[in-house]
C-alpha cells in the first residue's frame, strides 16, 4: 500500500509539473484527453479487471452521468459542481440496479457482456425519443465560463479536475487491492464456487464493484459534458464509449493498478497522432489503430503492464 | 387497429426478420456452438455486401448469380482470418478474442471508408422495385427471395452440423475440446472451418440482402447486437431456433415501430433480449440443455 501511495504521489507531481511548465494548447489538450481516457479505462478495470465481469455497455453509466448532470443544470438550475455529484450518484445507482438485476440471475461471461450492451442500447434509443433528454438534437450546456460553473477558461482547470478523478480512481483501486473486499472480489473472479464455499458472498462483492465502476464512469461522463458542453445520445450512450473503456483497460493490463492508465494513454496518443498525420486520408488513421490493436494483443497477451513486468523480471534475472 | 394495418406490418416484419436470421445463422455457429464472440460479424457482412456491389456495378453480375462467387470467397476469407489472425492473436483467451475481432472490424470498416468513401450505395436490378400482393399487403420480391434464402441456408447448416463428419467434429470440439484433440481431431482446422462457414453464410446473406438494401462502411454495425440477440433468443447453437428468433425479432421490431413510433421500433428487441437473458437464458426455443 505504501509503495502504491508513493507512486500515486509521484504521478500527481509529474502531472503538476508538466501542466505548470507548458502553455501549449495542443499539449495541454492531449494531456487532458489522455487523462480522460485513462479515467474511463480505470473505471472499467474495477469491474472487468478485478471482478472479471466484462461489460460491453459502460456507455450506459457514462451517458447516465452526463445526462443527469446536464438535466440537473439546465432544467433544475442546479450548480454545476452539485450537478456533477448528482451525475456520479445517478450512475452509481444505475450500476447498482443493473448489477442487482443481472448478477442476481447469475449472468456471467458473454451473457453479462451482451446484457450490458443491450441496456446501453435501450438507454440510447430512449434518449433519442424522449423529450426531456432533447431527443436526437441533444443537449447544449449554456456557456457560463467561471470556475464556480465548472467551465474553466484554461485547459489547466479541466486538467486539475480530471487528474483529481484519476487520482481518486487510483486510490480506490489501491485500497481495493489491499482490502478484504478486493481479495473477495478477486476470489470470486478466479473461482466463484470456491469463494462461496469459504463464505464469500459473490453477489455482494460484485454489486460493490459494479457500483464503484459505474460511479467513476459517471464522473467521466459528467466531465465530458463540462469540457464539450454538448451531448447527444449517439455519443454518450453509443458503443464507442464502451469500447474505449474496455480496450484501454485490456491493452494496459487487466487487474493492475497502472495498466489501464498506461493502456488508455498510449492508445489515445496513438489515435491522436495518426489522426494528425493522416487526417487528409479518412480511414487510414483508424486502419493503423485497429492493426496496432491486433498486434498488441498478439504480442503482449497480458497487456502493457504484463510486458513491463516480464521485462523487469528478465532484467533482475540477468543481474542475478 | 385493424387487420389491414397489422397484417402488412407483421408480414413486413417477417421478411425483415428473415434477413436478420440469415445474418445470425453464421453467428449461431461461431458464438452459439464455439463460443467465440465475434465483434467483426457486422464488418464481415459489410465486406460481403461491397463484394456483391462491385460485382454488379463493375462487371454486371446479378446479385443472385453472384452467390457461387461470393460464398466461396467469404469462406476462404473466414478460414484465413481465424487461422492466421484470430487464433494466433487470441492465445485462447476470451478477452483477447474480443479485442482482436474488434480490431479487425475497425480495420475492415476503415479500409472500406478509404476505398469507397462514406457514401451509401445501392444497386438497380429489374426486380428491385417489383412487389407481390398478399391480401392487403404489398411485399417486395427481393425480400421474399431473401425469406426463401434464409429457410434454405438454415436447412443446409442444420444438415451440415447434424449429418456430416465435419459437423460431428464441430460438435465434439464444442463439447470437449481436449477430448476431441485426443481423438485425433484437428481442433484448429475445425475452428477455422466453422469460421469459414459462418462467413460463407454472410456471403449468402449479402447476395440476398443487397437488392433490397444498401451498403456503406458502417452498415454492419447495426446488425451486430441484433445478431447476438437472435442467437441467444434461439437458444445458443440451434439453427432452427435462430431462424425462428430472427423472424420473431423482425415482427417485434415492426410492431413496436407501428405502436410506439418508428424511432422506438428496436427497443422492443432489446427489452425482450434482456428479459430472456434474465429469465430464460437457454433461449426461447432452446429447450434442450
Amino acid at each position: 500500500m505504501k509503495a502504491d501511495l508513493a507512486a500515486i504521489a509521484a504521478f500527481v507531481l509529474c502531472i503538476g509539473v508538466f501542466t505548470a511548465a507548458t502553455d501549449s494548447g495542443v499539449l495541454l489538450n492531449a494531456l487532458m484527453m489522455a487523462l480522460y481516457a485513462a479515467l474511463l479505462a480505470q473505471a472499467w478495470n474495477l469491474l472487468g479487471g478485478y471482478g472479471g465481469q466484462f461489460s460491453f455497455g459502460h456507455a450506459l453509466f457514462f451517458g447516465c452521468g452526463a445526462y443527469a448532470s446536464a438535466i440537473a443544470q439546465m432544467s433544475g438550475g442546479v450548480n454545476a459542481w452539485l450537478a456533477l455529484a448528482l451525475g456520479v450518484a445517478a450512475a452509481a445507482l444505475l450500476g447498482l440496479a443493473v448489477g442487482a438485476l443481472t448478477f442476481r440471475y447469475g449472468l456471467k461471461g458473454s451473457y453479462f457482456a451482451l446484457v450490458t450492451l443491450a441496456f446501453a442500447e435501450v438507454f440510447r434509443i430512449l434518449a433519442l425519443s424522449l423529450d426531456f433528454t432533447g431527443g436526437g438534437v441533444g443537449l447544449m450546456l449554456p456557456l457560463k465560463p467561471a470556475a464556480a460553473n465548472l467551465q474553466f477558461v484554461s485547459r489547466k482547470g479541466f486538467i486539475a479536475l480530471v487528474a483529481g478523478f484519476v487520482v481518486l480512481a487510483l486510490l480506490a483501486t489501491a485500497a481495493l487491492r489491499h482490502s478484504r473486499l478486493g481479495a473477495q472480489l478477486q476470489a470470486v473472479r478466479d473461482n466463484e464456487d470456491a469463494a462461496r464455499a469459504v463464505g464469500v458472498d459473490p453477489l455482494r462483492t460484485k454489486l460493490a464493484a459494479i457500483t464503484l465502476s459505474a460511479a467513476v464512469t459517471g464522473a467521466a461522463g459528467a466531465f465530458y459534458l463540462q469540457v464539450f458542453q454538448y451531448i447527444d445520445p449517439n455519443i454518450v450512450f453509443g458503443p464507442g464509449i464502451s469500447i474505449e473503456a474496455l480496450v484501454g483497460a485490456i491493452v494496459g493490463g487487466l487487474g493492475t493498478l497502472w495498466g489501464p492508465l498506461l493502456g488508455a494513454a498510449v492508445l489515445h496518443l496513438l489515435a491522436d497522432s495518426t489522426r494528425n498525420l493522416f487526417g487528409e486520408l479518412p480511414g487510414l488513421n483508424l486502419v493503423i489503430y485497429g492493426t496496432v490493436l491486433v498486434l498488441i494483443v498478439m504480442f503482449m497477451p497480458r497487456g502493457l503492464a504484463g510486458l513491463l513486468r516480464s521485462l523487469s523480471a528478465a532484467w533482475k534475472a540477468r543481474r542475478g | 387497429m385493424g387487420f389491414d394495418i397489422l397484417f402488412p406490418s407483421v408480414l413486413n416484419g417477417l421478411t425483415t426478420g428473415a434477413v436478420y436470421a440469415l445474418i445470425a445463422l453464421g453467428l449461431t455457429l461461431i458464438y452459439g456452438v464455439l463460443h467465440i464472440i465475434n465483434f467483426a460479424h457486422g464488418a464481415a457482412l459489410m465486406v460481403a455486401l461491397y463484394a456483391v456491389y462491385v460485382l454488379k456495378h463493375q462487371l454486371g453480375v446479378d446479385p443472385y448469380l453472384a452467390l457461387p462467387l461470393v460464398v466461396p470467397a467469404m469462406f476462404v476469407f473466414g478460414y484465413a482470418l481465424q487461422r492466421l489472425v484470430i487464433n494466433r492473436a487470441s492465445h485462447g483467451k476470451d478477452e483477447n478474442i474480443l479485442l482482436v475481432t474488434l480490431g479487425i472490424s475497425i480495420v475492415l470498416e476503415n479500409l472500406a471508408l478509404m476505398i469507397f468513401k462514406s457514401d451509401t450505395r445501392s444497386i438497380d436490378t429489374a426486380y428491385t422495385l417489383s412487389t407481390l400482393q398478399i391480401g392487403p399487403a404489398f411485399i417486395a420480391v427481393p425480400k421474399l427471395v431473401a425469406f426463401g434464402g434464409a429457410l434454405l441456408t438454415s436447412a443446409l447448416l442444420l444438415w451440415l452440423v447434424a449429418r456430416t463428419d465435419l459437423g460431428r467434429a464441430i460438435r465434439a470440439v464444442a463439447r470437449e475440446r481436449q477430448g476431441a484433440k485426443l481423438m485425433g481431431i484437428d481442433v484448429e482446422h475445425v475452428y477455422a472451418m466453422s469460421f469459414g462457414i459462418a462467413m460463407a453464410c454472410l456471403g449468402a446473406a449479402a447476395c440476398f440482402l443487397l437488392p433490397a438494401y444498401y451498403v456503406n462502411p458502417q452498415v454492419g454495425s447495426g446488425f451486430v447486437l441484433i445478431a447476438f440477440t437472435i442467437v441467444v433468443l434461439g437458444g445458443m447453437g440451434s439453427f432452427a431456433g435462430a431462424l425462428l428468433g430472427g423472424l420473431l425479432v423482425g415482427v417485434v421490431e415492426s410492431l413496436c415501430g407501428l405502436l410506439l413510433g418508428e424511432s422506438l421500433g428496436q427497443i422492443g428487441i432489446f427489452v425482450i433480449f434482456i428479459a430472456v437473458l434474465l429469465f430464460r437464458p437457454t433461449g426461447l426455443f432452446g429447450a434442450r440443455a
